[in-house]
């Protein structure tokens, strides 16, 4: 187990009790999750199979990133690391052959038209920014989003992902101090999962975790336990209404353990110790909300068993269909850099278009989409 | 800007404590030890007024930074979504660009930050991305580097990188730029082509007042991010008879604000000015007479204006402040000459800075391109075969 402080941040948040949460709700929240689990197994299989090209998963996080995004409202403007997109849009509804369509690059790619990475989604119908790979430039830009809608009085609020490890950059304390001066409603989730690739936590900082920098700004914070799904919706909800009602940013540092791999490319094991690993396994979020329902007589394996299957079938289709959709041609390379097209972009379309008409053969034309 | 303070000049002369400074000034001077030298160097190019259309209406004068004013004014009063943000702007920002906007609007349409142009900078993007229009303030080109991050990673690469689903159209970020003669290497910055090499963000610089205001609007409404350089040395040498109303000039059109038949001379911002003079100068030397073109964007660049110049004239010059290498003038060169070799009378010139890092202070009236250099590439463009090359380390001048 890593040796990360242990030190309890005394809440300066009141906490409501704990919400008694429908039947109904809880259900959406488990099948997000455990959707979102089945998810991330099959396509890390793809990524190793090379059907894709690279893939990263929330193992061991599912009920910080889901339990979050059951906290706020659905239109409420998130802003991912990486990580969270998934669950936040699955939890939100988007379909899974969306997101499958995304990791493959196909023509039915919303999230990017073929040119992100995996992983990479974006969707304005779910409220949920486009990720980018570069760590935390999406915390100022939640600040700013924030500060928009404030002026707007429409009720919102944005929320900006990031881990432990990103926490360390600028942008990070740039939004920080930002939103607390100029008086953001931005909720601030700070992911502690324990590494940031193969760094633990005690070479990322020196003081007890993020929260504790939050009194230097004069922002209200909260250490939850990352792996309570309803710790965290709760500590979710009452930083919301902080920030609605009072104008000001919100600080929560979701402690949870990253039991995946920093992503397809990374083998853990180099640098963790495989007890490790199997001490979280044992206190991960989807198995800790099972047992609940389980007690409280709301799922049982016959249920789990018929779920699984479903689940697992949604996937199964949506592979199927994402293999079987081709790229969109060639002319989507140079699309969108510009709301219109300039000259110079322009000529070099047509010049590469010319060019894929001699060597055609040279290059995997039947994956894409005929460019007209 | 740091005010280093008078320094004494130890001469032998004790000062009395109740001697002003320029009483000592004056008693070094007597003393004949000291040479007081001529104070900063004065300005290297002569402003000639743009005249208004003529189907403007009513028009004010108003130098560069007061049309850049009366741009976010006029941003401000049709856009209620629009904010304008960054250091120092609500008392009306340190060279006054934003000046009694935040009396007017309120000072949660025009406010300050704290220092962090990364912050602001990603902030203006959250801003753009929520639909809004945010004008955010760099206070000098040089200070937008903390931004870089923010602007190429994300600004410019939303729109595509999304699917056109998200953009950072409502952005755009100014800033002062260029030489004032005694900026130095800290406040006199032309970083415009970090910028250029990114494709999905604009890159905007007026030459005055008329065209700074059009300029500035379209960049505002612009669905594509904006970076607007304003020439700080033209703030207030800069005067045009400026219209009040609300318009806009087109961002990727050059202007070609002189005709000529011998030689096409393209440049941007405080340069073309100089270059109407090396117009003047190599008229009376030459007896040629020169197209000047001012690209105003520069990415896009309008290279069809350019091109169809050098079609008719067979000799370019470029010139800009920023450095030689990978300096905008590389770009236009290496284009031209292969849209238009064959038209070539010459090989083309580029009059630049020089490539050290920055303007050093006391060295600037060598640094900038003034109208001596640019009159030898001029000389070099006329007469190929009679170039001299200087033996130089550099091998050319």
């Amino acid at each position: 187990m890593t040796s990360r402080s242990a030190t309890i941040f005394a809440a300066s948040i009141a906490l409501t009790p704990l919400l008694q949460l429908s039947e109904q709700e809880i259900l959406r929240i488990y099948k997000s999750m455990t959707m979102l689990n089945l998810l991330d197994q099959i396509l890390t299989d793809c990524s190793r199979d090379g059907r894709i090209s690279f893939y990263l998963t929330v193992e061991g996080e599912e009920g910080a990133v889901v339990g979050s995004a059951a906290g706020i409202e659905p239109d409420d403007l998130t802003f991912g690391q990486y990580r969270e997109s998934c669950g936040i849009l699955l939890y939100r509804g988007c379909p899974v052959n969306s997101l499958v369509h995304q990791c493959y690059g196909t023509a039915s790619d919303t999230h990017s038209k073929g040119r992100q990475m995996p992983v990479h989604y974006s969707s304005t119908e779910f409220s949920s920014v486009s990720i980018s790979s570069t760590l935390a430039t999406q915390v100022p830009q939640a600040v700013g989003a924030a500060l928009s809608y404030k002026r707007a009085r429409n009720g919102r609020v944005s929320v900006a992902y990031f881990g432990e490890g990103a926490a360390s950059m600028g942008d990070v304390h740039a939004a920080f101090n930002m939103a607390s001066v100029l008086g953001c409603p931005t909720i601030f989730f700070c992911r502690n999962n324990g590494w940031a690739i193969s760094t633990p936590t005690q070479e990322q900082y020196k003081g007890d975790g993020i929260v504790i920098r939050a009194p230097s700004y004069d922002m209200k914070a909260i250490r939850v336990d990352g792996n309570d799904v309803f710790a965290v919706l709760t500590a979710m909800k009452a930083a919301r209404k902080i920030c609605i009602n009072e104008s000001r940013p919100v600080l929560i540092e979701a402690m949870s353990y990253r039991l995946a791999h920093h992503s397809s490319t990374d083998e853990s094991t180099y640098y963790r110790s495989p007890h490790e690993i199997h001490y979280w396994r044992k206190h991960d979020p989807i198995t800790r909300l099972h047992r609940y329902m389980e007690n409280r007589g709301i799922w049982d394996a016959e249920k789990e068993e018929e779920w699984l299957k479903q689940a697992n079938q949604l996937i199964e289709e949506a592979l199927v269909e994402a293999e079987s959709t081709k790229s969109l041609s060639p002319e989507a390379m140079f699309t969108d850099v510009y709301e219109k097209m300039p000259p110079s972009i322009e000529k070099q379309m047509m010049e590469t278009k010319l060019h894929l008409e001699k060597y055609r053969d040279k290059y995997p034309m039947s994956n894409y989409l005929p460019w007209n | 800007m740091a005010s280093k303070g008078l320094r004494v000049l130890s001469t032998g002369l004790q000062p009395k404590c109740s001697l002003s400074y320029r009483g000592l000034f004056q008693q070094l001077a007597k003393g004949g030890t000291v040479t007081i030298v001529s104070k900063r160097s004065c300005s290297y190019f002569t402003y000639v007024p743009e005249e208004p259309p003529e189907t403007a209406g009513e028009v004010r004068q108003m130098n560069l930074c007061q049309a850049v004013n009366n741009a976010m004014e006029i941003a401000l009063q049709t856009d209620p979504t629009a904010v304008i943000f960054g250091e120092d702007v609500a008392f009306g920002g340190v060279f006054g660009a934003t000046r009694d906007l935040a009396t007017k609007f309120g000072k949660d349409r025009v406010f300050n930050t704290p220092i962090c142009e990364h912050g602001i900078a990603g902030a203006g993007i959250g801003v753009a991305i929520a639909g809004s229009t945010a004008v955010i303030e760099m206070q000098f080109a040089d200070y937008i580097m903390p931004a870089f991050d923010q602007i190429i990673n994300e600004a410019s690469r939303m729109r595509y990188r999304s699917g056109n689903t998200f953009t950072s159209a409502g952005l755009t970020i100014r800033a002062p730029s260029g030489g004032i003669n005694h900026g130095a290497i800290y406040h006199s910055s032309s970083p415009e082509t970090f910028f250029t090499h990114m494709p999905g963000i604009k890159m905007v610089i007026p030459r005055g007042p008329i065209q700074a205001k059009g300029l500035l609007l379209s960049c505002i409404r612009e669905n594509d991010p904006c970076i607007f350089f304003e020439p700080k040395i033209l703030y207030r040498s800069a005067v045009d008879m400026v219209p009040t109303e609300d318009y806009m000039i087109p961002l990727g059109k050059a202007e070609k604000i002189q005709d000529g038949s011998d030689l096409t001379m393209v440049a941007w911002g405080t340069q073309i000015h100089v270059l109407r003079d090396v117009a003047k100068l190599a008229a009376e030397k030459y007896g040629i007479t020169c197209d000047i073109i001012d690209l105003r964007t520069l990415n896009p660049w309008d290279m069809d204006t350019v091109a169809n110049s050098v079609v008719k004239t067979g000799r370019l010059l470029i010139a800009h402040e920023a450095p030689y290498t990978s300096g905008f003038g590389a770009e236009i060169a290496a284009s031209i000459q292969q849209e238009c070799f064959g038209h070539l009378k010459a090989p083309i010139e580029r009059v630049t800075g020089f490539d050290t890092p920055g303007i050093p202070h006391k060295f600037e009236v060598f640094y900038k391109p003034d109208r001596w250099r640019c009159i030898e590439a001029v000389r070099r463009l006329i007469m190929p075969k009679a170039i001299e090359r200087l033996e130089t380390s550099v091998g050319y001048i």
